[in-house]
């Protein structure tokens, strides 16, 4: 991928704002990318939870734990924890998902080789590694083919990410601004969560009131022009634009309506009230959502941050798996958990890095659950020090497809190329990009 | 001229509310007889027109409606709260048509028309145009001079058609790589769409091969600059033999000596006649399509047997206008602009699709996208920051860099997408998308983007306090959004709000200015 058009961190730093408008994204203000005849069938799954560990998680310290490999390798976390399958064990930190490996399986041979955040973040996003043109990411072609396209009526966006988007080259790629998520902005673990467009902090309920009836009376030009069409429109935008904002539509956001119990269980933190939001999304319908977990880019102080986020990470997690069981929905939701990449099994002791891990793309660990896929099982295996994979190697696509598969959509759905170019959503064997197979020891 | 113009700059006390009709004047009144100037030749052309389909056309606009159209349709621009009131005050009976003359020669006339035909001409640095930063800034660059100076446009695409040399220092050679599909049939394609305003996938597959013949010599190589490309004639890049083949699109067949000349400037030659029947047809459709709302024939790049020019004989009329003027682009815009039609009022005597085809009231429509961010910024003094993803090398965009003079394409916002800004992609004019959506609504009720200009906004934070000052408060607001007074009814509705709220100073003129925002008045030209 040398010499790809890729960017500098700093231009992956989008400002959200903008981003409001993708709420309630009808099929009129965008137009839509010329339609394909497939239309996805009914799935397994109706939605997925792709939670996003951006900079990339130590396998080692998570999923793929390496205590015989010693100090050098594993650092301080040199302990594991029995998980409730037989043979699985997983991190010292995580205790809550030890207690339910029964819900979700381990793919321990994930690999792609590449060690640059947004071109690896644009593999594991996309599938693909193409130079020539963008592809779009899996939320937004599951947007594409289970969104307003296909009959979605939400007044909620089919992909919506909380809470910052993941950036330029995980987005709709050639699909176009129409199939881009909805970032929310905001906090959900505070009170309120502003959600982009949606709740104003410091405009009460009432003022929004007495401000929408004040427009109303000086629309002068809408008296002058009665029954106009175009400004039947616009009173049409703005009615369900104020269903969001006013209406009953904008309060699944209001994480206040649960049980304070429930807020608890999934850990008074952004990541945790994340998840919880996320499970509220899914049970309103909405098929695809990216919960952006930001903050694993652990150069130094690697052991620190992962003592602080693995807990996190842990009772969040394990709080929406056994939340989405109760609720019945853990059979329709997948729930994929990964980085980008890996971090190097060797601990950088190093000066500057003093306790650091650098970025590993040629090994690494994913979380994949429900939807479909089996629980309790363990995917591919590397080596004795997590460096390399040893067995069943998987590649992003693999993953990929098999989630567009659990949802219904086939590997031969063609995706509308700018150039007309025959493409389809699971990479054809005239692109060349590396496959392990579909992961058909997880159906 | 200089001297007859100051009333722009006066800067007048504000006035109380003055009851003249807020939206328009009088019927139009066309002149009839031989004697017309061209502008008056097109009030006859339509109104005459109209009259015979039982069609009445609306009354003229009001001088508020008039200044706040003008600016936003000739230079992309939102009138100042000075620029309006001086307006008002001007008591020249020809004011409108020196206005005219002022936004002809106002530099953002060039930036905001570098725009749009940087859309038709797919300037875009990325993916799927890929030209690259440099040679987007050259591209843009040749077009924004081809504006300025008013280059006629023969010439202009003469030299776009003939264009060799590096993309870096001939910014016209651009004119070749800015397409997906750089075969001599995709060239081609490109060529009847910009230039011909025909669409060669409707042609037969034969019309196409045969015009392809005089674009297979164009050839394409790199040098050892990273991203230059020269484009240049090599006679051996013909491997299909489709030269021998090329045949003009009327079906005139020719005879290319290979090798000796360029078949781009045979091409190039017949295009250019001015009897070419293509050529000026294309540019009068399209330039009167941009100034009103639609094209004479629409949409104004589908010209086909089977979709017919709504007026004939105006069409004609421009066409010739623009040949004798020797396709002098701001001829064209100040015979559309000079005439009634184009200052007719937005409220219709009858609102039917007829009456839209046929001119007999301005359409409303809403702003653009780089138009109504300008706008926003211009009313609040705030800034928007572009930033540029392309590496190599990287665009350093200035802070106070308006929307309607981004060069590239690929430097976008999510509010220049979300408004409809084109993606340059095709060269299609309905790329851009004017219509209004729920996600936009809830954008300039809502979003903390425009929460926050309103915030910053000058309006808002010198607004003193006591409703004595009400009047002066939404007298200034208004003109500075609306171009116009406030009506004595709309003070009615702004008294009661305040008591209903017991809002004062800073809060009240948020709110005012966040209801104006929010006004199809204000975010459609009409």
């Amino acid at each position: 991928m040398g010499g790809a058009p890729f960017s500098r961190r700093e231009a992956m730093r989008r400002s959200i704002y903008g981003s409001a408008g993708l709420l309630l994204m009808e099929p009129i203000g965008i137009q839509a990318a010329p339609r394909a005849t497939t239309i996805a069938k009914d799935g397994k799954a109706k939605s997925v939870i792709q939670i996003w560990l951006w900079g990339g998680p130590c396998h080692i310290d998570t999923f793929d734990p390496k205590p015989e490999a010693g100090r050098e390798f594993t650092g301080a976390l040199d302990q594991t924890l029995e998980t409730n399958v037989s043979g699985i064990r997983i991190g010292q930190l995580m205790p809550q998902l030890a207690k339910c490996a029964d819900k979700y399986s381990l793919i321990r041979s994930m690999t792609h080789g590449n060690n640059g955040h947004e071109t690896a973040a644009y593999l594991v996003q996309t599938g693909r590694a193409s130079e020539r043109d963008v592809f779009p990411g899996l939320g937004a072609v599951v947007s594409y083919f289970k969104g307003y396209d296909a009959g979605y009526k939400g007044l909620i966006p089919p992909y919506v990410v909380l809470t910052q988007p993941q950036g330029r080259f995980s987005e709709a790629g050639f699909l176009g601004p129409r199939y881009k998520p909805f970032a929310t902005g905001g906090d959900p673990a505070r009170t309120p969560f502003a959600v982009e467009g949606i709740v104003t902090p410091d405009i009460s309920e009432e003022h929004q009131k007495e401000r929408r009836k004040l427009m109303g009376s000086l629309n002068t030009l809408g008296g002058a022009l009665p029954g106009n069409a175009t400004l039947k429109t616009v009173v049409e935008s703005e009615q369900q634009a104020y269903e969001l904002i006013l209406g009953d539509a904008g309060k699944l956001f209001d994480l206040s309506q649960e049980k304070d119990e429930m807020r608890d269980r999934y850990g008074r933190n952004t990541f945790g009230q994340s998840c919880l939001m996320a499970r509220r999304l899914v049970e309103k319908g909405v098929p695809f959502i990216t919960i952006n977990y930001q903050g694993w880019d652990t150069h130094k102080q690697h052991f620190q941050i992962m003592n602080r986020k693995l807990p996190e990470l842990d009772q969040g997690l394990a709080a929406l798996l056994a939340d989405l069981s109760e609720h019945g929905l853990l059979e329709s939701t997948i729930v994929w958990c990964t980085g980008e990449f890996g971090r190097t099994p060797k601990v950088a002791n190093e000066s500057p890095w003093n306790g650091g891990r650098h970025h590993f793309g040629k090994c690494f660990s994913s979380l994949l659950a429900g939807g479909g896929f089996k629980g309790g099982q363990v995917l591919g295996k590397s080596n004795a020090t997590g460096e390399e994979v040893a067995e069943r190697p998987v590649y992003p696509a693999d993953v990929i497809g098999s989630i567009y598969g659990q949802l219904g959509i086939p590997a031969d759905a063609p995706l509308p190329h700018p150039l007309g170019t025959p493409t389809l959503v699971v990479p054809g064997k005239e692109e060349k990009v590396p496959m392990g197979g579909l992961l058909k020891e997880l159906i | 001229m200089k001297k007859a113009l100051t009333f722009l700059l006066l800067a007048l006390t504000p006035a109380i509310a003055a009851e003249a009709p807020v939206y328009d004047l009088g019927p139009p009144v066309a002149k009839i007889g031989a004697e017309l100037k061209p502008h008056e030749r097109i009030d006859e052309l339509v109104l005459t027109q109209l009259t015979e389909l039982g069609l009445k056309p609306a009354n003229l606009s009001s001088d508020a409606v008039f200044v706040r159209r003008a600016f936003l349709t000739v230079i992309g621009t939102l009138p100042t709260e000075q620029e309006a009131r001086g307006f008002a005050a001007a008591k020249q009976p020809d004011k409108r048509a020196q206005l005219i003359e002022i936004l002809l020669q106002r530099p953002e006339f060039t930036d905001f028309w570098a725009m749009k035909f940087g859309d038709i001409l797919r300037v875009k640095a990325e993916f799927p145009i890929k030209l690259w930063p440099n040679a987007v800034q050259a591209y843009h660059r040749f077009i924004h001079t081809s504006v300025r100076e008013n280059k006629p446009l023969h010439l202009f695409t003469r030299q776009l058609l003939l264009a060799n040399g590096s993309n870096f220092r001939e910014g016209e050679v651009n004119f070749y790589r800015a397409m997906q599909d750089r075969s001599p049939k995709g060239i081609a394609a490109t060529v009847a769409l910009t230039f011909m305003g025909e669409r060669a996938d409707k042609w037969p597959v034969k019309k196409l091969e045969a015009m392809s013949g005089f674009f297979a010599q164009v050839a394409f190589k790199s040098t050892a600059e990273w991203k230059e490309e020269i484009v240049y004639f090599d006679p051996t890049a013909d491997k299909d033999g489709l030269t021998k083949h090329a045949m003009m699109p009327d079906g005139l067949a020719v005879n290319i000596k290979t090798g000796l000349e360029d078949p781009r400037a045979i091409f190039s030659e017949w295009l250019l006649r001015p009897e070419n029947p293509w050529f000026s047809k294309n540019w009068a459709n399209r330039i009167w399509g941009w100034l009103m709302g639609r094209g004479i024939v629409h949409e104004p790049d589908d010209f086909r047997a089977d979709n017919l020019p709504s007026n004939p004989a105006l069409l004609a009329f421009l066409e010739k206008e623009f040949a004798t003027s020797k396709c002098d682009l701001r001829h064209l815009f100040r015979i559309i602009l000079n005439s009634q039609v184009f200052q007719l009022s937005s409220v219709p005597v009858q609102d039917t699709a007829a009456a839209v085809a046929h001119f007999a009231h301005y359409p409303l429509r809403r702003l653009e996208a780089e138009v109504l961010i300008d706008a926003l910024n211009q009313i609040t003094a705030t800034k928007e920051t572009y930033s540029s993803p392309i590496p190599e090398p990287f665009t350093f965009i200035p802070e106070n860099v308006r929307g309607i003079a981004l060069a590239d394409g690929s430097i976008t916002s999510s509010f220049l997408e979300l408004f409809g800004r084109p993606p340059r992609d095709t060269g299609y004019d309905s790329e851009r998308n004017q219509s209004t959506s729920p996600p936009q609504r809830l954008h300039l009720l809502n979003s903390s983007h425009v929460l926050g200009k309103i915030k910053e906004c000058p309006l808002v934070t010198e607004a003193d306090g006591g409703d004595h000052d009400l009047n002066k408060l939404a007298d200034k607001i208004y003109h500075t959004l609306l171009a116009r007074a406030p009506t004595t009814q709309e003070i009615e509705t702004l008294k009661a709000h305040m008591t209903a709220t017991y809002s004062s100073g800073s809060s009240l003129a948020a709110d005012i200015v966040w209801a104006l925002i929010n006004q199809p008045e204000f975010y459609f030209n009409h």
